[in-house]
């Protein structure tokens, strides 16, 4: 074999970094090619290789001279017995030219969401397919998913070649039939090699077993990818920290993401597009002239404008568009399946705003990404969503910049990342609906009726008495004066929400619904009395978020689930018991009880009249002196 | 523009970590345990609020076992003045008695350095607690996050981590959960060395060979560094050129026989020789999976 000049491992300073991640699974011999390419690259500790000599010779006592390099990477066997979720292993080598950060991901499809997470900081991948099989529906997935992740470069590593005779013609069939598969992805560099992973040819070395192959080997391959090629062009920097030991400094520290920036650069703060010139480029090592992309810098203004965390500082003659209504690629990682109009956090760059999936376009089979209808997404599902925002963010395609093109959805609850999303272009309707300004508000609306307006939203199971005594509540406010307006969830059934059943997902439309009527009520200075089963926390809590700090009052009417039954004042439960009415709440659908509601009524041994009384008393509590108009 | 080199990167990364952590936390601390890593991620630190001072302490969980040499040091990083250095001992255990000599080492690190830990976060309600795990050092930490979510009880569940994408971190815990976040992830040993002499970080003078005190035991060489170290029957304490790959408890701590005395030295002995890390550490070899077990429970 030809030597290609490998020296151990010692890292220089002035070497580069490249992350790429492998895909295939265990059968296409993929621990044993990663195996074979950090011993390749020197990179095993002593006692390691002494363990794997060892180790090799206990299993194969067949062949006691060869090594079993899939002992060093398989930790994936262990998980499994463990019961751990098998998850990306990390690893590091180095050669003279370049440092390596590989991701190693599972292959099944049960871990797609663990390859994305590998895929997202990476480069280039390896995939790896058997030359007996040829490709594969997992070939076509890991490609995929690294194409919809970003990675534009792939080496195809064919592996056991030595099991087809070493034979080009095959080799060649499977690089045409993959290239085109790849070409049809967007992927836009695609090297084939055939390599034997046991025995390290094409691997750390150039093969002479194939001497029709007259390409670089592996390692060379990696060590000469271009890095610079996911670099994204026009100068970005998130704003992760505001600077201000004193009053006479202040910087804006973050890591630049895009582009370059130099001192007297003209740049505008996004998404309120004030600008100003560069003044400084702060280091702990000095200030610089220039910086760019990967650097963690610290910038200060030439004059004072409003930033905070959150903020995009951009190249003023090529700005980010701002947008709050995008298309993205969402790939769901929650256990709980994505439902559209549930509210979610997004978290883009350094800032956090609220956002809603409107419509889930179509889903993608990542195995043969035909597009299929859905009304939801599943754990480890792909799909093509429009997403809404409550707030205008400056962004690019994800295609362009992954920093400000990539977010993730954090659940509210329960604080798990359940989504990633890779955004695909803005929403025209997002800059042709503007928000017209009034010059009347809430305050002058509800001032003029002698009140503050309020939204009491009474939540519990069905039966529990939420319409009667949020009744006699209304009838009390009337008498006081209050100008009020009742909204039933059965009411509005038959109008407003007539189109939507009882699914889960239906809920969570039905419940944003009321809530953005009562908060229309509200901004028309009207204090409104809700009454919605709305079974679920996040739905409320979204509710919540639409009005101002003690404007909404939820109300918790608690009846037991076996009074409400025997009360069953419309003969529900007893249909919903003998299976004629599903997804009934209490009975075969969950109602979640809220934590932290304004007023929680504990109805048992209670009349309604006392109940009602309850409402009202706290209600005038918050509401000061009412002054009659 | 040429690509940065790639202790540029990691150093980059890092700051990014610390950044992060520091504006979406209430209360974040550095955990600071006086080794190469600690020293590195202290330099972090510093670089990354430049020109302001560190916006978090150090807390040192302390085992009254260190190294005399370690406490020394970490009393003159703490008389720098620029970051509050707080110290934490259970003194619980210490009323007990609890020796790593005499209870062993399990006994001695659950006691002393895990609940020690835990009973600090508790005491000052820390939400974020930066600490310098490597993936590189051992089979569980490979699968760690970055951000680490730890619930109210201080306990990793490895089934059910956060993903984590690009560099965009959740950051998001209800209140009493915190999270364990690590900069030097995505770095190895060797990448420690080489940004230690690149950048002239002060660290402990243990990692130097020099002759030192040292008794075999149980196939290890452990220095003798006060009087409350007894021998048992057969053992001699004899003046051997040692230095120590990491840092601990020093009955704990097992030295390697080297005559690397310099930076350069300790580089090219590792390029070399190329033995792992963690070997010199009783406390990994308890049991097979230990390490995992530990996290669990709340050990860094």
């Amino acid at each position: 074999m030809t030597t290609v000049e490998i020296t151990p491992a010692v890292a220089q300073d002035n070497t580069n970094l490249l992350r790429f991640i492998t895909c295939g699974s265990v059968d296409d011999g993929k621990s044993t090619l990663l195996g074979r390419l950090l011993y390749d690259a020197g990179m095993l500790p002593e006692d390691q290789v002494a363990a794997l000599i060892r180790d090799s010779r206990k299993l194969h006592a067949d062949a006691p001279d060869q090594l079993d390099f899939s002992l060093l990477t398989d930790g994936l066997d262990a998980e499994r017995q463990q019961g751990i979720t098998i998850d990306v292993a990390y690893r590091y080598f180095h050669t003279q030219r370049r440092s390596f950060i590989v991701a190693d991901c599972p292959g099944h499809e049960q871990y797609t969401r663990n390859m994305a997470t590998g895929a997202s900081n990476a480069e280039l991948a390896v995939v790896l397919v058997d030359a007996r099989k040829g490709l594969l529906a997992q070939t076509r997935r890991h490609t995929y998913i690294c194409a919809l992740m970003g990675i534009r470069q792939v080496v195809l590593a064919v592996n056991k070649m030595d099991l087809i005779d070493y034979r080009d013609d095959v080799f060649a069939a499977i690089a045409n039939e993959y290239r085109e598969l790849a070409a049809h992805m967007g992927i836009t560099s695609v090297h084939c090699l055939p390599v034997v992973a046991p025995s390290g040819d094409n691997v750390g070395q150039r093969s002479t077993r194939m001497p029709w192959y007259r390409g670089p080997c592996l390692l060379e391959l990696l060590e000469s990818a271009d890095t610079a090629a996911t670099q994204a062009v026009d100068f970005r920097l998130p704003v992760q920290w505001v600077n201000r030991p004193d009053a006479s400094f202040r910087g804006y520290a973050g890591t630049i993401c895009g582009g370059q920036v130099a001192v007297g650069s003209e740049i505008v703060v996004q998404p309120a597009m004030q600008r100003a010139r560069i003044e400084r480029i702060v280091t702990a090592d000095g200030d610089l002239a220039e910086a760019s992309a990967g650097q963690a810098v610290t910038l200060t203004l030439d004059r004072e404008v409003d930033v905070s965390r959150g903020d995009v500082i951009a190249d003023a003659t090529r700005p980010a568009p701002v947008a709050d209504q995008f298309a993205a690629h969402l790939l769901w990682m929650g256990d709980e399946p994505l439902l559209p109009n549930r509210a979610y956090w997004l978290k883009i760059g350094s800032r956090t705003v609220n956002a809603r999936v409107t419509t889930i376009k179509h889903k993608v089979d990542v195995n043969t990404q035909a597009e299929l209808a859905a009304r939801r997404l599943d754990l480890n599902e792909v799909g093509y969503c429009n997403i809404d925002l409550d707030h205008a963010i400056p962004f690019e395609t994800y295609a362009d910049n992954r920093t400000l093109g990539g977010f993730i959805l954090i659940d509210r609850q329960t604080h798990a990342t359940v989504g990633c999303g890779m955004l695909a272009f803005a929403l025209r309707r997002a800059a042709n609906v503007h928000w017209q300004h009034t010059d009347l508000n809430k305050d002058v609306r509800s001032a003029s009726k002698g009140q503050q307006s309020r939204c009491l939203w009474f939540t519990g199971l069905s039966g529990a008495g939420k319409s009667t005594v949020a009744n006699l509540v209304e009838r009390r406010l009337h008498a006081l004066g209050y100008h009020t307006y009742m909204l039933d969830g059965d009411n509005l059934r038959h109008g407003l929400n007539k189109d939507l059943g009882f699914t889960a997902e239906a809920r969570v439309e039905n419940v944003r619904r009321v809530a953005e009527v009562a908060h229309l009520m509200v901004d028309a200075g009207l204090i409104v009395l809700v009454c919605v089963i709305s079974p679920f926390q996040s739905e409320r809590r979204f509710a919540r978020s639409l009005f101002d700090g003690g404007e909404f009052l939820e109300v918790f009417v608690d009846t037991t689930l076996e009074e409400c039954e025997r009360r069953d004042p419309k003969g529900l439960y007893r249909k919903a018991r003998a299976g004629e009415i599903l997804n009934f709440t209490g009975i075969d659908s969950p109602y979640e009880a809220p934590e932290q509601a304004e007023l929680h009524l504990r109805t048992a041994g209670l009349r309604p009249e006392q109940l009602a009384e309850q409402v009202v008393e706290q209600l005038l509590a918050g509401l000061g002196p009412h002054h009659s108009g | 523009m040429s690509p940065m080199s790639y202790l540029d990167a990691l150093e980059a990364e890092s700051i990014h970590i610390f950044r992060e952590t520091a504006a979406a936390f209430e209360r974040p601390v550095m955990l600071y345990s006086i080794g190469k890593d600690s020293s590195v991620l202290l330099h972090l630190l510093r670089k990354a609020f430049y020109p302001a001072r560190p916006p978090m302490p150090l807390l040192h969980v302390d085992t009254t076992w260190k190294f005399r040499e370690m406490i020394a040091f970490r009393d003159q990083v703490a008389a720098a003045g620029d970051v509050e250095v707080l110290v934490h001992i259970n003194e619980d255990g210490v009323r007990q008695g609890i020796s790593p000599l005499v209870h062993g080492s399990a006994v001695h690190t659950d006691v002393m350095k895990t609940v020690g830990l835990k009973q600090a976060l508790d005491k000052y309600r820390f939400d974020a607690a930066i600490g310098g795990a490597r993936r590189d050092e051992e089979k569980s930490r490979a699968k760690e996050r970055v951000f680490s979510f730890r619930n109210a009880q201080h306990r990793w569940d490895p089934k059910s981590q956060r993903p984590e994408f690009w560099h965009t971190y959740n950051t998001q815990i209800h209140k009493g959960e915190s999270v364990r976040v690590f900069p030097l992830s995505n770095w190895t040993e060797m990448d420690v060395w080489h940004y230690i002499r690149r950048e002239g970080i002060p660290v402990v003078p243990l990692y130097f060979a020099k002759p030192r005190p040292v008794v075999e035991r149980d196939g290890a060489l452990i220095m003798v560094d006060d009087d409350r170290f007894t021998l048992r029957e057969g053992e001699t304490v004899a003046m051997r050129e040692v230095r120590f790959r990491t840092l601990g408890c020093y009955p704990l701590t097992g030295a390697v026989a080297s005559s690397a005395d310099t930076l350069d030295k300790i580089i090219d002995e590792m390029a070399t020789s190329r033995s792992s890390e963690r070997q010199g550490r009783v406390i990994d070899h308890d049991a097979s999976a230990s390490m995992e077990r530990k996290k669990q429970e709340g050990y860094f």
